[in-house]
């Protein structure tokens, strides 16, 4: 069979409606992460690149306390930040599903993302204004007469780069968990109360199972994002606030060490995907075939 | 006796739409009823009302002499069988049947046991563990019925429940209902479109049109008494026959166009005596064609076949006589060395008073 022949079969076709972004990912994102990991077992001598194989930037890692510090900081912040911003965004899913008119949902949902017309980075600087020492609160706060020194637990620390993630990951949580309200045939719900249950009751043995599937999505969606951010810990985090991505860009850019930072990049990848993979397994489990 | 159920006055309105107007109905204990009507009459609204999730813009239902205003569905003593099933996609079968027993005083395995014997009810014995996404149309509307019995409900709604099922899984399960019901003595409210079903399977039918109440009465009477021209079309075939009518004391007479005169008792006009212009009913099965030198002590008429359908164990002919605006259409049984006239056979129609409906409207 010659390729032309091959490219009418099924197959063929498929492949070749597949092979550019085919070619695509694995020009941009495969060949870089090899390179990386490549980089992590080499060492930086002065100027030079030391190309013989050795696990030092991974020994470095584990010996200093910093890098898991950070490490463990960064685990934490994208851990609040998923949860603060899944329990906050159910509520909107839930209401635009179930209490919002058919005909005005997708109204609805077009309103929920029109913050994110402007840039990320301006949404950050806009954050800085409100929850700066002579902010929106502050002064609102200040004025009201209710402090009398501003507050400064909300800026430059870890505080403000959560509440900054969590608004910007936010309908990144809403749509998934709004197509799994979506989905819920609305007699079950009609069915757990015709078998006694209330509303609260149908909520928490019917609704809330039957969104499992869009939690889940929604939690890795914020998750694995979090993690590996870098701008909003940097404009927000002030010292106390800095996280892994933080010292990676540090190491590749300041400090000119190309290997440690592509070691600690490799590390973080590692630490995000065994925590998605758990999350994805309970999930499955949790379902059991669904 | 007080009826179990009773509405009086329901009306329901959605906005402008007027879908329910004053429906009045008593249902007793143990009974069998059905609420049949064409598409979008009414019938889901009204077992909602009942059911509880539909508040009902005026008029009062009480169950077992409780007024229901105001009482929730999951306070009321009733369970439903959804169209859809409602089966939970993310529980087994067993926990589907459960569902409703979590604040039963009774011990896990006592419950456990309450479930397998509700599922043996319906002929699921054994498939409890079995996830509910991965059963059959049949076998989840089984589910249903077993998670509604197993909470032992004054009354149990079902919203067309074998509507989806194929002939053969329906008419099993046409059977099934009834033995089921018989069984529990739960008093079953059904709602269905199908006019065989609703004749086969109920104690009692009320035949719904357009958010009202047409006839309420058992199946027997129903088919043979219709109390107006919609509930007859409804529900079987019917000849409609453009007839004169007059009262001579006690007794109707009738000068039915083509057939000719005679005199029906009062309960064949159920829904009234008119006066003067008016129509009458026959079944097809009433009518008989005479074969070739067959004898009859009833009324006979002249007529040529016009059309024939044969159907098996039966043969429906259109025999167009003189007189009579459309042909009539006649039932016969396909019995033995009993032919199959050809169309454009002259033949003879014989037909009987006793068989005549007056009905107004
Ligand atoms: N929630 C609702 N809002 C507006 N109209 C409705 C609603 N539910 C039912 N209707 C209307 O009421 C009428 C009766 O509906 P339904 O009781 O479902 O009929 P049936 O079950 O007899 O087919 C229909 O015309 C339907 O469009
Ligand atoms: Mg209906």
């Amino acid at each position: 069979m010659g390729l032309r022949e091959y490219a009418t079969t099924e197959g063929g076709r498929a492949a070749t409606l597949v092979a550019p972004p085919f070619l695509y990912a694995l020009a941009l994102l495969a060949l870089p992460i090899l390179a990386v990991v490549l980089f992590s077992f080499w060492t930086q001598d002065f100027m030079t690149v030391d190309t013989s194989f050795t696990l030092a930037n991974y020994r470095e890692i584990l010996d200093k306390p910093i890098y898991t510090m950070l490490l463990g900081r960064s685990l934490m912040v994208s851990g609040i930040v998923t949860l603060v911003t899944v329990i906050l965004a159910f509520p909107v899913a839930y209401y635009v599903s179930f209490h919002v008119q058919p005909s005005k949902k997708s109204l609805w949902l077009f309103l929920i993302t029109i913050p994110f017309w402007t840039s990320y980075l301006i949404r950050v600087f806009l954050w800085k204004v409100i929850l700066g020492y002579n902010g929106v609160i502050n002064s609102g706060l200040v004025g009201a007469g209710i402090i009398d020194e501003p507050l400064s637990f909300i800026l430059y620390n870890v505080n403000a780069v959560i509440i900054t993630l969590a608004h910007a990951f936010a309908p990144f949580a809403i749509l998934p968990i709004f197509v799994a309200l979506e989905k819920i045939d609305r007699s079950l719900l009609e069915a757990s109360q015709d078998l006694g249950e209330s509303r609260v009751t149908t909520f928490f043995r019917v609704t809330l199972p039957l969104s499992m599937p869009g939690l889940v999505a929604a939690v890795l969606i914020v998750f694995i994002p979090t993690i590996g951010d870098y701008v909003t810990p940097e404009l927000m985090g002030g010292a106390g606030g800095k996280l892994i991505a933080n010292m990676i860009q540090t190491q590749f850019l300041q400090l000119n060490n190309a290997p440690l930072g592509a070691a600690l990049a490799l590390v973080a990848m590692v630490c995000v995907t065994a925590i998605s993979l758990v999350f994805v397994g309970l999930n499955r489990r949790w379902l059991r075939g669904r | 006796m007080t009826p179990l159920i009773e509405l009086k006055g329901v009306e329901k309105h959605y906005g402008d739409y007027h879908a329910l107007r004053g429906i009045d109905l008593d249902i007793r204990q143990g009974e069998f009823f059905s609420l049949l009507g064409p598409s979008g009459c009414g019938k889901t609204t009204l077992l909602r009302t009942i059911a509880g999730f539909e508040a009902v813009s005026s008029g009062t239902i009480r169950i077992d002499g409780r007024d229901m205003k105001g009482v929730a569905a999951n306070h009321r003593p009733t369970n439903m069988v959804f169209q859809s099933y409602a089966v939970f996609p993310h529980l087994s079968v067993a926990e589907n049947v459960g569902f409703g027993l979590r604040r039963d005083p009774r011990s896990k395995a006592e419950k456990a046991r309450a479930v397998e014997q509700a599922l043996e009810m319906v002929g699921l014995g054994g498939y409890g563990q079995r996830r509910a996404h991965a059963l059959s149309g049949g076998q989840r509307q089984r589910v249903a019925l077993a998670r509604a019995l197993i909470l032992e409900p004054k009354v149990l709604l079902l919203d067309e429940p074998l509507s989806a099922l194929d002939k053969k899984m329906r008419e099993q399960m046409q059977v099934e209902l009834i033995r089921l019901q018989r069984q529990v003595g739960i008093t079953f409210i059904l709602v269905t479109h199908d006019q065989e079903e609703a004749l086969v399977m109920s104690d009692r039918i009320a035949v719904m049109f357009e958010g009202e109440i047409g006839q309420m009465a058992d199946p027997e009477t129903l088919y043979r008494r219709p109390a107006s021209k919609r509930v007859a079309e409804f529900i079987g075939k019917m000849n409609f026959l453009p007839a004169d009518v007059r009262r001579d004391g006690g007794a109707i007479e009738v000068d039915v166009a083509g057939l000719g005169r005679g005199a029906i008792a009062a309960e064949q006009a159920p829904g009234g005596v008119p006066v003067g212009a008016a129509t009458v009913g026959l079944r097809p099965e009433t009518l008989a064609i005479l074969f070739e030198g067959e004898a009859t002590d009833r009324r006979v008429a002249e007529g040529v076949v016009d059309e024939v359908v044969y159907y098996g164990d039966m043969t429906y002919y259109d025999v167009r006589v003189p007189g009579v605006d459309r042909p009539l259409n006649i039932a016969m049984k396909n019995l033995i060395g009993r032919p199959v006239l050809d169309v454009g056979t002259k033949t003879r129609v014989a037909w009987d008073e006793r068989a005549l409906v007056l009905l107004p409207g």
